[in-house]
């Protein structure tokens, strides 16, 4: 006797009689060939996988992507147009409301700028400063990406065990700040206040658990066949045309080229600390998630690293002419009311010339420059905000992948639309 | 584990005398001071109207709508544990906005994003409330250019304002409490009898001679 599990499954099915059809398909249309057709579909610019109002214009053929195109625009706000309109200390404000997952970077960008027009010193403990809370925010920006992009593939779970994380570093950031987002903690020459007591040994419980919280997202994701087989070999571009587009930051390095800027121009004396640039070696989604969980890592290590070897010092410049004086000098210098009053009506000048400074933002190289004619407000402020240009990649890594796929693809590309759009 | 039924904490009765109470109320064999003092007990009379806004206001579904900065401080209230929106009902993210009860604005509303909001807020079936999350929305707070429509309300009608650039999650959650209380206190229904906006329809409707 035959397996029945080996005989075709028509000839098992003798209920099922196609006799009275005289050959003819039972459903009309079947006997025409099979047609293939292009199919437009829409996403956005509300949906719940486009990570903000993004719409994109899906082609597809049958599920498989053919073509995308974004239109953007949705939560254009005219932040840069709103900067020449305020004081250089007041446009801060604005720039940090950019790309909203990056404030200290945005501010940071656009302070140096200032610093480099006004050809303006920090102080070491100031820089050092910088660096600790950029880095802290490079792991909050991380954790984000990682609990909404999880979230895209199913897993939830790692949306509550990142945000649990998250909410630390923005207890750290009220406590230094009095805010926990946009905190305006970075100032033209140097950050507003120095650390208060207790913060850093908050800081330094929260570093030391986060390597342990690391291992468990990713003893969550790591030996998870679904995570693992949505994500490996999906949406690769070749680095060469990752490069033609502009694109940087993890997306580039998941695909293999080492472009840091803490490493390639070092800045705000990154060149103090030692870490590694992770890379990945494929360039598919796979490699992004891990290229971006060991920069966890390494940013655990200079904050460390900069907690150790925190100068002492002021921790923002001297200069009156560009920094508000101590609160406790108005009482008792005249000087200093003046230049306090004259900080506050009408801000510092800063000299003709324009300025462009690049960070290395969780999203890649993120520049703010800065055009100043002399007067007290900028001429013209850009950034050159890493989603925007990385969102070119998106077609090239959605096109002909299944539109589950193309999901993980835009989660993985992280784009912040409130920097894209501006 | 073994299950012991036992005394209620705090209660004088026991359990089996409670149940047995409840059986004789039923059957009616209970009757003068009994009956009394089983109803001042045991029972809660309320209307209709104020149990519906009740079971309303504890389940409320806001639409996963998010904008721009507000939206992550939206999604630390929805998402992080420390905030649980769940406690109040509010936990349950629709996607769709027929299934939706609750639109947040969350963040800038661009005069480009406008049309799109409105058609949200128009797809969502009543009763249905607004928050204007954070300054934007509310007032376009700093904003004041060509970009934003200076304060959603232009457009739609908003229930509660929530100030704060971006709110903390605990201002969300009063916002979201100051909403559940103008459910219970103000149960009239559609947005235009609570704005008092009859007669602003835009549309014809269907054998209307006049529009009003």
């Amino acid at each position: 006797m035959t397996d029945p599990l080996k005989t075709p499954y028509r000839e098992r099915e003798k209920s099922i009689s196609l006799d009275a059809m005289n050959g003819e398909s039972p459903i009309s249309g079947m006997e025409l060939e099979p047609e293939t057709e292009m199919l437009t579909i829409n996403l956005g610019p509300h949906h719940p996988a486009t990570h903000g109002v993004l719409r994109l214009l899906c082609t597809l053929e049958g599920e498989t992507v053919q073509n995308v195109q974004p239109i953007i625009g949705y939560v254009h706000t005219g932040i840069e147009k709103s900067c020449e309109d305020q004081e250089y200390w007041k446009a801060i404000t604005f720039v940090e409301r950019m790309d909203y997952l990056a404030y200290y970077f945005n501010a940071y960008a656009f302070c140096a700028s200032v610093e480099n027009l006004l050809d303006e010193e920090v102080p070491p403990r100031a820089q050092y400063l910088r660096v600790i809370h950029m880095e802290l925010n490079r792991v909050a920006s991380h954790l984000f990406w990682l609990g909404t992009g999880a979230l895209d593939i199913g897993a939830i779970t790692m949306l509550w065990w990142a945000l649990r994380e998250r909410d630390e570093l923005l207890d750290l950031f009220e406590m230094s700040s009095g805010q926990r987002l946009h905190t305006r903690y970075f100032q033209v020459g140097g950050v507003m206040e120095d650390l208060p007591p207790g913060w850093e040994a908050k800081c330094r419980r929260f570093l030391a658990e986060m390597p342990n919280r690391i291992d468990q997202y990713e003893a969550l994701l790591d030996e998870n066949e679904i995570w693992l087989r949505r994500t490996k070999n999906t949406g690769i571009v070749p680095v060469e045309q990752l490069l033609g587009l502009g694109v940087s930051g993890p997306l580039l390095r998941a695909a293999g080229n080492p472009w840091d800027l803490r490493k390639a121009m070092p800045y705000c004396s990154y060149e103090d600390f030692e870490f590694k640039i992770p890379v990945g070696t494929v360039g598919d989604n796979y490699d992004r998630y891990r290229v971006r969980m060991a920069e966890m890592r390494e940013s655990v290590k200079i904050v460390e690293q900069a907690l150790d070897g925190l100068p002492e010092g002021p921790y923002i410049t001297g200069n009156r002419k560009v920094a508000l004086p101590p609160r406790h000098e108005l009482a008792t210098s005249m000087e200093a009311l003046i230049h306090h009053f004259k900080l506050v009506t009408e801000g510092f000048r800063v000299p003709p010339g324009e300025a462009y400074v690049p960070v290395e933002s969780p999203r890649g190289e993120l520049g703010c420059f800065v055009l100043a004619d002399g007067s007290s407000k900028p001429a013209r402020v850009h950034m050159r905000d890493p989603s925007f240009v990385n969102l070119q990649a998106l077609k090239h890594m959605g096109e002909g992948t299944v539109i589950a796929d193309f999901i993980a693809c835009l989660a993985m590309l992280d784009p912040i639309l409130g920097g894209i759009d501006r | 584990m073994e299950v012991v039924r036992g005394k209620a904490p705090g209660s004088q009765e026991d359990f089996r005398a409670r149940q047995l109470s409840a059986q004789q109320m039923l059957r009616g064999d209970l009757d003068g001071q009994g009956l009394e003092e089983y109803v001042e007990k045991r029972l809660l009379l309320t209307k209709l109207e104020e149990a519906q806004s009740w079971a309303r206001k504890n389940a409320i579904w806001p639409l996963g709508f998010g904008l721009a900065c507000c939206a992550i401080e939206m999604i630390t209230v929805i998402g992080s544990p420390r905030n649980d929106l769940s406690r109040f009902g509010a936990e349950v993210i629709r996607f769709s906005p027929r299934q939706a009860d609750l639109l947040i604005l969350s963040g800038r509303v661009s005069i480009k994003m406008a049309p799109i909001i409105r058609r949200l807020y128009e797809q969502m079936l009543e009763p249905k409330w607004v928050i204007a999350m954070g300054a934007c929305s509310s007032s376009a707070g700093m904003f004041n250019n060509y970009a934003l429509v200076q304060g959603a309300d232009k457009f739609l009608p908003v229930d509660v304002y929530v100030p704060g650039c971006p709110p903390r999650p605990e201002a969300l959650m009063y916002g979201i409490m100051k909403l559940q209380d103008k459910i219970t206190n103000e149960p009239e229904l559609g947005w235009r009898e609570r704005y008092r906006a009859e007669g602003t329809e835009e549309y014809r409707a269907e054998g209307s001679e006049d529009i009003a």
